[in-house]
């Protein structure tokens, strides 16, 4: 049995949003996954929930009028990888979704609480900064719109108020039409891990596909939040992709732009090895995926499926 | 054989896939109370004084206690047979709570509620005042000058026992240095020393260690546990509480693994306790995985300082060891497992000069360390055989070709006695090194560049079957036979995930000629009624208990065979049960040849394309009339192909001594079928005439023993930058003479090969400076994933062992055995790096090929 004092099951955002208005230590649950382990551990013991879970408008993956995606928070891990627009235009997303814990986890977990919950480590997290993801925030005061980029404020903490729930995601086409990527994780083990490292790179290359345009280098677990590495990809840009040099320019420029911390976990040496050699092995993927003609055009509207 | 040595499917299986299989927290009452257990914040200290007033206002609490009121008894906790010689008994060092705290979340008080929230709650509202020393966590720290001595009453500073073992009693390796070096020259020797360690980890069985306690209307406390040991949890409760073992009732349900964890008694005692001071009301205390890793056993981490000395043409000449185990806070199993660690060091390999090793257990302020599956030898394999390759390496020989010529022998005696009596440990490394095609690939990884390398590498084992005679070993069993002409069985070596009693069946079956469909073996053990065994433990269950089972199913198949004798006016010797009917015996071989004469030691070739070897059929006969082993019972050994067989009184020391003479039987097979056993059956139970209630029961002292052995080969790849290592072809080859049932023995095999796979890579229990456990949950301490280990591959060797009931041999623990060093070898080989401590994480394998200038 879980020691929680309150349960409330929001029926909408408004509810949701008055609830945790209501109750000052009240915390929000949607998959659970998070905040049930913390809560088996003793923390937060004896309060108040606060159920977005089974709010119909959170659910799913959508095309705006302009092109631009938007994921709503309370979609599971397992039907974002399989969602056929992830699939098409950020699939480096539904694969980095699919290195979370196991299948059962990912069944439950959701994307929203994977950003929301502040975690450096968490698979999302590296992908989404280099998507530029915008978070909709929604509380009393009505709604606001904060860059991902901005969104983290130290390990665990993020702009988001007690009262605000997140409503949404929104990528837009400037951050993802024409770029491929790749999420690499690295943990202990193969499955049900929380990443030791976790690195994406993105690119997009010229249309003669020999010139890289545009990088975009994100991590998770490299700094107390989740970063991206902004000098190392201004470098990139310009390069040949078969000059073999790119990836040691990576590797090591990405070194002057992180802030691994030693922990019994592992060692800021370890960490700091893992962060190079990921950054080669990611942008040498990202590249492969590009020559095989795999970046996406823009998304259309009509081509919601749910 | 009818029975025995088929696959039948488990006789558990329906029930453990359904879900309807009960389990100790399945049987719970509805109002059952329950426990929480408060524990240190401190590793080593003093409660001074507790405070529980806040936490008795919480609603739902029914009592809380603390260590200054349970009973002032000390007891041990070891899954031992209790030793009739004080001097050999377990070592009582703790109570059911403890004032003196010896690690990190150590027993202080007990909170008992009406749910586990209200438990909880009131848990985090005892307030503890401590006197509080420094940590002692390490082997190093409580051996320090000074450090506090945690069990003064019984050792005077941390170290609970100290043995030596030699291979004779004058060896010295200094002395057979000098003496190599008179003989061989210094120029023409190999020595290699090190320093090797062994992880602390957890069993991580399935099900955690849970409980539930009442006292019944007659005032009988009544504890159904999830156990590998029921009658002696009873004994220990008793013990621990100052009750008659009598008054003291264990029932042990279907269990979800042990590993030897539930080897050993935990929070039995206290959970009879709790229920005690309720009024007998019913209580639980289930641990949570944290607790289960932090706060029951482990197995033991292990330090070996060792050197090898051998000769450039690659003979083994000496070796020496000093290995330190570290045994937490209790004594637990005592020193039986260091014991076991140093004494298989020495055996496994043959040194010509000889061997010391000389073992410490040593006391520390951490997780108590006990019985996990192959009992110390894990670690003796993991510092054996990583020095054998260390010196493989340092004089450029084959690994193979070096085990080969400087292993274990065959007709090896240990000095207790225990001998090698079928022995295929060689034929299991060829198999081995046929299968991941060792020479080729031996010479293909050879000059490798880049960061991604390949290489082999092998391990072996030798691990005794049973503790006879170190310990006792003995056993019961009860058949009866029902109205249809089906038998119960009932038994106490548990059923604990390995199988037992699917094997136990396909044995009473074999033996009594009633088909596996009508054997029904009770699974629940009851103290109250199940006859005595001392429990699942060693990998004795298919040997000990096996020749009781044996021993029991000849007197119920005599006891048949007399009513079928009375029934049909026929003498019994005439009849024989073949597949529920009583038939006519029809004499078919020959008898069975009196002993060959010591110079006509045979020489026979091994069956071409079968790895099922018949061993001259009749010597070793499994109609003989008892459990035991029949006179003309044979050494052999399987090697170059071939098989020689000695006769047993060849052996040295006398060996012969301890077989017991039986009468043999002669081959028979069915005639006419005379009686069906239902129609038996009825006219037994209502027979005006004569009615018989034809039942056995019979108790086996079992005095026999021998090894089991086999080994690793494995074919990995190692990227070399992200330290991460990738087995892409394992095998395990073992010698454990007749398979009861291979489709379980190959499933009991490939659990073992994760369990291996793990200790070398991932697993480790850490602790901070304050001694705190920092990954006691099943996130941060890394077994293995299904996506994390490769296919598993498999090969026996069925050689029929003259001492098994059945021609069997140990199998349960051995296969997590050499699968570490196997592991850590093919790193040496793919990378030249010798890893001397397990696991070998990534960061470490990193930090190791940076020092190395390979990344």
């Amino acid at each position: 049995m879980f020691d929680i004092e309150h349960y409330y099951e929001a029926k909408s955002v408004e509810d949701a949003v008055r609830l945790l208005s209501e109750h000052e230590d009240a915390e929000i649950i949607s998959g659970g996954t998070d905040v049930l382990v913390k809560l088996r551990d003793g923390k937060g013991a004896g309060g108040t929930l606060v159920s977005i879970h089974e709010i119909p408008s959170l659910h799913g993956v959508y095309v705006q009028p302009d092109g631009t995606l938007e994921i709503r928070p309370a979609t599971c891990f397992t039907d974002l990888t399989y969602h056929p627009l992830i699939q098409k235009y950020v699939p480096y997303l539904g694969e980095a979704v699919d290195t979370v814990g196991g299948p059962q986890v990912r069944n439950q977990g959701t994307i929203g609480g994977n950003i929301c919950n502040g975690a450096t480590s968490a698979d999302s997290a590296a992908t989404m900064q280099t998507l530029n993801a915008v978070v909709v925030l929604q509380g009393v005061d009505g709604v606001r719109r904060v860059p991902v980029t901005e969104f983290y404020t130290g390990p665990g903490r993020t702009v988001r108020r007690h009262d605000e729930v997140c409503r949404a995601f929104e990528i837009h086409p400037e951050d993802y039409v024409g770029f491929t990527g790749c999420y690499m994780k690295y943990g202990k083990r193969a499955a049900m891990e929380i990443a030791t490292l976790g690195c994406c790179v993105r690119v997009r290359l010229d249309q003669s596909l020999s010139t890289i345009e545009e990088a975009r280098i994100g991590y998770g677990v490299a700094a107390p939040t989740p970063i991206r590495c902004p000098n190392t990809e201004a470098a990139l840009v310009g390069k040949s992709v078969t000059d073999e040099g790119i990836y040691e320019l990576i590797g090591t420029g990405v070194l002057d732009e992180v802030n691994p911390r030693s922990s019994w976990r592992a060692s800021k040496e370890f960490r700091l090895q893992l962060i190079s050699e990921l950054a080669k092995r990611s942008l040498r993927e990202a590249i492969r995926r590009s020559l095989n003609h795999e970046a996406p055009g823009l998304a259309a509207p009509d081509e919601e499926r749910r | 054989m009818e029975s025995v040595g088929k696959s039948f499917v488990r006789v558990d299986a329906r029930g453990k896939v359904t879900g309807e299989a009960k389990y100790a927290n399945d049987l719970m009452p509805k109002d059952c109370l329950q426990a929480k257990v408060v524990r240190s914040t401190i590793a080593n200290g003093v409660v001074k004084s507790i405070d529980i007033s806040e936490a008795e206002k919480v609603p739902g609490v029914v009592k809380i206690v603390t260590c200054f009121d349970v009973p002032d008894i000390q007891f041990p906790t070891a899954g031992h047979p209790w030793s009739v010689e004080a001097a050999h008994q377990d070592v009582p060092d703790r109570k059911l709570l403890n004032t003196r705290v010896r690690q990190w979340g150590d027993d202080i008080a007990a909170v008992v509620a009406v749910d586990n929230v209200a438990a909880e709650r009131a848990a985090s509202l005892i307030r503890v005042e401590y006197e509080e020393y420094d940590p002692i966590v390490t082997v190093e720290e409580a051996l320090a000058p000074g450090a506090t001595p945690l069990h003064p009453d019984i050792r005077k500073d941390n170290i609970f026992v100290h043995t030596s073992f030699r291979t004779s009693p004058d060896f010295d390796y200094d002395k057979a240095k000098e003496r190599a070096i008179e003989e061989y020259g210094e120029e023409n020797l190999i020595e290699v020393e090190g320093v090797y360690r062994t992880p602390r980890i957890s069993h991580c069985h399935i099900e955690v260690c849970t409980s539930w306690a009442y006292v019944d209307t007659n005032g009988k406390v009544t504890v159904i546990s999830s156990t590998q040991i029921p009658h002696i949890t009873r004994r220990v409760i008793g013990q621990a509480l100052g009750w008659p073992i009598g008054k003291v009732r264990v029932i042990k349900p279907y269990i979800g693994g042990g590993f030897g964890n539930k080897q050993d008694v935990l929070y039995e005692p206290l959970n009879a306790y709790l229920s005690i001071v309720c009024g007998g009301r019913p209580v639980c205390l289930e641990l949570s995985r944290e607790e289960c890793i932090s706060q029951t056993r482990t197995r033991h981490a292990c330090k070996g300082v060792l050197r090898g000395l051998a000769t450039k043409d690659g003979k083994l000449l000496a070796r020496e060891g000093d290995i330190y185990t570290n045994k937490g806070a209790y004594a637990s199993h005592g020193h039986a497992i260091t014991g076991g660690i140093t004494t298989n060091f020495k055996d496994i390999m043959h040194d010509e000069y000889g061997c010391r090793s000389d073992g410490y257990s040593v006391y520390t302020s951490s997780a108590v360390s006990g019985a996990m599956r192959a009992y110390g030898v894990p670690q003796a394999a993991f510092l054996a055989d990583s020095l054998t390759d260390d010196i493989c390496y340092a004089g450029g020989f084959d690994p193979l070709k070096f085990r080969m010529e400087n292993c274990v022998p065959p007709g090896f005696v240990a000095s207790n006695g225990i001998t090698y009596y079928s022995y295929s440990l060689k034929e299991c490394m060829k198999r081995g090194a046929e299968f991941i095609h060792w020479d080729e690939k031996r010479r293909e990884y050879a000059n490798q560049t880049g960061p991604i390398r390949r290489g082999v590498g092998m391990g072996i084992f030798m691990y005794k079957v049973g503790v006879y005679p170190i310990s006792l070993e003995t056993s019961s069993a009860r058949m009866i036979l029902n109205q249809d002409g089906s038998i119960q069985v009932e038994l106490s070596a548990t059923e604990i995930g390995q199988g037992a009693d699917t094997v136990f069946s396909q044995m009473a079956s074999e033996t009594t000629g009633i088909t596996m469909d009508k054997v029904y073996i009770i699974s629940t053990q009851d103290t109250d009624v199940a006859p005595f065994d001392t429990g699942a433990y060693a990998s004795r269950q298919s040997f000990v208990t096996g020749k009781a089972v044996k021993k029991c199913a000849l007197e119920l198949r005599a006891r048949i065979l007399d009513y079928a004798s009375y029934m049909l006016n026929r003498p019994a010797e005439e009849l024989m049960i073949w597949r529920n009917n009583i038939c006519e015996k029809i004499h078919t071989g020959d008898p069975v040849p009196e002993r060959p004469a010591r110079d006509q030691a045979e020489e026979k070739p091994a069956e071409q394309n079968t790895k099922k070897l018949a061993l001259g059929g009749s010597y070793i006969d499994n109609s003989r009339n008892d459990g035991s082993v029949g006179e003309s019972a044979k050494y052999s050994a399987w090697l170059d192909g071939k098989v020689k067989e000695y006769d047993i009184h060849d052996l040295p020391n006398g060996e012969a001594a301890i077989l017991r003479d039986t009468g043999v039987e002669k081959d028979i097979q069915p005639g006419e079928v005379l009686l069906s056993m239902e129609e038996l059956a009825m006219n037994a139970f209502y027979s005006l005439d004569r009615s018989e209630h034809i039942t056995a029961e019979v108790t086996n002292q079992c005095k026999e023993n021998t090894f089991a052995s086999g080994c690793c080969f494995v074919d990995i790849e190692v990227d070399m930058p992200l330290g991460k290592v990738k087995v892409n072809n394992i095998i395990n080859v073992h010698d454990s003479g007749t398979l009861l049932n291979p489709k379980l023995a190959e499933a009991q095999v490939h659990g073992g090969m994760s369990m291996g796979i793990g200790y070398a890579l991932t697993e480790e229990i850490l602790y901070n400076e304050k001694g705190r456990p920092l990954n006691a949950n099943l996130l941060d301490f890394k077994i293995p994933t299904a996506m994390d280990v490769p296919d598993y591959h498999v090969e026996f060797l069925e050689m029929d062992d003259p001492m098994g009931p059945y021609g069997n041999k140990a199998l349960g623990e051995p296969p997590a055995i050499p699968v570490a060093p196997a592991i850590r070898n093919a790193i040496l080989h793919a990378t030249g790096v010798s890893m001397k401590e397990i696991p070998m994480t990534q960061q470490k394998l990193v930090a190791a090929f940076k020092e190395a200038g390979l990344i």
